[in-house]
């Protein structure tokens, strides 16, 4: 199996605030912003027009809105919907979301907040946004294991299942947040990078 | 009827999240779900929550939910009705 079957189109890391868009950095919010006023912040910047937003949990705002950066320009209606797939981990699951939800179990249970209480909940976000019909899988782990993810995903390439794929990690927890996200096609792009676990790791980094 | 109709459009604005909705965007007898205000299934539960915790009436009957939630005046004439049979 070649290690250069496939490459990184574009990334989007999301972190601290922070925004790094294919390497250079994008955005970043004012000091003391919230996680909920930030990630309103990049809706507003990045996207605006979609109100089912507003009723996502935080996890699944920070992953859809950083794969709203991630294909900014990427013309992914070239491919089947079939043909694309969402591939992502973190290590905290759902568990704010889990939290908050059973707080609520106190009084009246929210049906709003069950509904998030997966951690995949976020991959559906993204394809219903982006129309992706493809294998996806959500995994939790205890730190972003990219030798895995890249061989994951690279199969998933190799054996034709995909032609593309929205990969990486979308960890939150309470204001804790970091998303790296990856576009990962057969053909390369402007700017493309092998997609090897060394370039994923560099670009994570 | 004018008044709590006009409640009931802030409540269901921070009940359903609906950020980009003013209670002036909502008509009075505009449907809530499909072509109207674009509500989904999760959103008629949350409905039935909102009646719950803030006019303290439970729904007897699931399948009388499509009536009542037709518009923001089929919900304040049920509420005024359940109102009127509590005392």
């Amino acid at each position: 199996m070649s290690n250069v079957s496939a490459y990184i189109n574009a990334s989007c890391i999301v972190r601290g605030n922070t925004v790094v868009k294919n390497g250079v950095r994008a955005y970043e919010a004012p000091p003391g912003e919230t996680l909920p006023e930030f990630l309103r912040s990049l809706y507003d910047r990045y996207s605006g027009q979609y109100p089912k937003f507003h009723k996502m949990d935080l996890l699944s705002k920070l992953g859809w809105a950083a794969t709203e950066i991630l294909l900014q320009e990427v013309p992914m209606e070239q491919y089947a919907p079939e043909d694309t797939g969402v591939i992502l981990a973190n290590t905290s699951s759902s568990l704010d979301t889990d939290e908050r939800y059973a707080e609520t179990m106190k009084e009246i249970a929210s049906p709003a907040l069950f509904v998030y209480t997966l951690p995949n909940i976020v991959i559906g976000e993204i394809s219903i946004r982006h129309k992706f019909k493809g294998e996806n899988a959500f995994f939790v782990a205890d730190a972003f294991d990219i030798p895995f993810m890249t061989g994951y995903v690279q199969q998933l390439l190799n054996e034709g299942t995909l032609q593309a794929a929205v990969c990486g990690w979308v960890e939150q927890y309470h204001s804790g947040h970091d998303a790296a996200l990856f576009l990962v096609e057969k053909q390369p792009r402007n700017g493309s990078l092998p997609f090897t676990a060394n370039e994923v790791e560099k670009l994570y980094r | 009827m004018e008044k709590l109709m006009a409640d009931l459009k802030v409540q269901i604005i921070q009940q359903l999240n609906l950020q980009e909705v003013k209670p002036e965007d909502i008509g009075n007898d505009q449907p809530l779900f499909k072509e109207g205000l674009g509500l989904d299934s999760i959103d008629a539960l949350e409905l039935i929550v909102l009646l719950q915790q803030h006019h303290n009436i439970r729904i007897a009957n699931p399948e009388d939910g499509p009536e009542i939630f037709y518009s923001v005046r089929t919900m304040a004439e049920y509420i005024t009705a359940e109102k009127s049979k509590q005392g």
